[in-house]
């Protein structure tokens, strides 16, 4: 790990300003990922600013819905009664992440902004073009067994966020809110943060220089009440998703009034499926109804040399999670 | 090491990082009697905290007993507790947070001291595998995984006891699956796992 300094922030306000004088300079709330990649020498920034004084905490329900903010804990968020009852997915996506103990560090905004598990990106000696943009992609003829199907490029097959949370927070349209170097305060809805590869996969986001997550909110529905998040990894536990599915339902009469569906581990981006939605939509709640949203969701995969399975396990991974909610 | 992985962007480098040799420069009075071409900027930096660089003396308090320890910001807390404090209970094992033997708790929840820095760990209440006991008498977690036979070689032992603590105390271990599930953050390439679901569970049933 490259020497830096280290400042601790006591406001945004001087958070940013740091980052403004000082761009190369990072952030740094749990360091589960910083730390991470600094010890493999993938970043080396000179400064480090401890974000964790800033007032971005607390878990509230607002006229919008309930406001997380971006210093709260996976862990405590995970747990949290309000988010249990209103956002069965979301809960479940946090506790299934990661372990107990990185849980209890890791901050909501660095989950959001983690990096690809691509091991062509977290190694060094190779080339890379989200690393070194240009350099190349040996993924694509490659080890891509863990790699995405949707949203890749002829650049970049990584998925580029390999956790869980933004999946369930792009299921149930919830919006970030960021502050910049001016102070001034935007909201984005989540997806439309993350950016696909294209040509540049190094841009991920649509995060400004030393712009802040301050906080995300996730709007109150039927569909979001009832609702879960099925993950499939290589073992039970402590693993990143071969593919996921976040799902909600609201089914009345057994007619699908709404639904909301969003894909992990398959996309180059947290994977909402308004296609899949468009399908159940108005449709009766059986295994026929979820066979053609897992159909549509996946028509435009893109399998590489060891990830075809994955169209298959994401569409079977979606159908096995429609039917859990739909039988709820 | 390209820029864009540092920020978002391709924002440019400053040419020197004045305001570091600045900071380090003034010290507490950052603001004061400045040259006009650095008026604006310190403007910006009087309301800035301390940055600390190079070698400092961090205060930590570990099992209860206040230390000092010299080091870098980029000292993990592991590193501080092993190779400095002479703690080398806590162990080492991938120093990437995969697998837990590195666990202690701080503020009471379990962490990976592996990926917390030691300046962070400042003003918080560490507790590290040597301060579970009270002096003979071993804490019910250790009997536990000696009664059971919690262990082969025994390199994952601390930290996995660490977590059973952690993981009784949160109520993740009311039964055999919760247990597995919140343990899973700790490895054991022995493959000691039933004697130490074992050692956790009786724990677990007399809390």
């Amino acid at each position: 790990m490259n020497d830096f300094s280290y400042t601790q922030a006591a406001t945004a306000k001087e958070a940013t300003g740091i980052l403004k004088d000082q761009p190369t300079a990072a952030y740094i709330a749990g360091g589960t990922t910083l730390l991470d990649m600094m010890k493999a020498n993938l970043l080396e920034p000179p400064q480090l600013v401890d974000i964790n004084s800033l007032p971005f905490k607390g878990i509230e329900q607002t006229k919008d819905g309930l406001r997380i903010g971006a210093m709260e804990r996976m862990s405590a968020v995970g747990e949290h009664p309000l988010l249990v009852q209103q956002f069965p997915a979301v809960s479940q996506s946090l506790l299934l992440a990661a372990s107990p103990q990185l849980r209890n560090m890791a901050s909501i905004g660095g989950n959001i902004l983690q990096r690809t598990r691509c091991g062509y990106f977290r190694d060094a000696a190779f080339p890379c073009n989200k690393r070194v943009p240009g350099s190349g992609c040996p993924a694509i003829a490659g080890d891509n067994h863990n790699l995405a199907i949707l949203g890749v490029s002829e650049s970049c097959i990584a998925n580029s966020y390999p956790g869980d949370l933004s999946v369930a927070l792009a299921a149930f349209d919830a919006v970030l809110t960021l502050e910049n170097q001016k102070g001034k305060q935007r909201r984005v809805p989540i997806t439309e943060f993350y950016l696909l590869p294209g040509k540049t996969p190094q841009k991920e986001t649509v995060l400004e220089p030393g712009e802040l997550i301050v906080a995300v909110t996730i709007p109150t529905a039927t569909h979001a009440q009832r609702s879960t998040y099925l993950k499939v990894r290589e073992r039970s536990s402590y693993a990143y998703a071969l593919a996921s599915a976040a799902v909600g339902l609201d089914v009345q009469g057994g007619t699908i009034r709404s639904a909301r569906v969003a894909l992990g581990g398959v996309g180059a981006q947290p994977w909402r499926s308004r296609e899949a939605e468009k399908v159940l939509t108005g449709q009766p709640a059986t295994e026929a109804t979820f066979r053609a949203a897992a159909t549509a969701a996946l028509r435009e995969a893109q399998p590489r040399s060891e990830n075809g399975y994955k169209v298959e396990l994401a569409q079977n991974t979606l159908v096995r999670a429609l039917q859990q909610v739909a039988g709820a | 090491m390209p820029a864009d992985l540092v920020t978002p962007t391709d924002a440019p480098q400053p040419e020197d990082n004045s305001r570091r040799s600045f900071l380090k420069l003034s010290g507490g009075i950052v603001g004061l009697a400045l040259a006009p071409p650095l008026a604006a900027q310190a403007e910006r930096l009087t309301a800035y905290s301390k940055t600390i660089e190079g070698a400092t003396d961090l205060t930590l308090r570990i099992n209860g007993q206040v230390r000092t320890v010299r080091a870098e910001p980029r000292v993990t807390l592991l590193d501080a507790l092993r190779e400095r404090l002479d703690l080398t209970g806590t162990k080492k094992g991938c120093d990437h947070g995969q697998c837990g033997a590195c666990t202690v708790h701080i503020d009471g929840q379990r962490v990976n001291s592996c990926l917390t820095l030691a300046v962070m760990a400042q003003g918080k209440e560490i507790t590290t595998i040597e301060g579970l006991a009270k002096g003979d008498e071993l804490h019910p977690m250790q009997e536990a995984f000696l009664k059971h036979d919690g262990f082969q070689c025994g390199y994952c032992t601390p930290g996995q006891i660490m977590s059973g603590v952690a993981c009784v105390k949160e109520g993740h271990a009311k039964t055999d699956d919760q247990a597995r599930e919140w343990m899973s953050g700790n490895l054991c390439r022995c493959g000691a796992y039933a004697n130490i679901l074992a050692a956790v569970r009786e724990v677990a049933g007399k809390a």
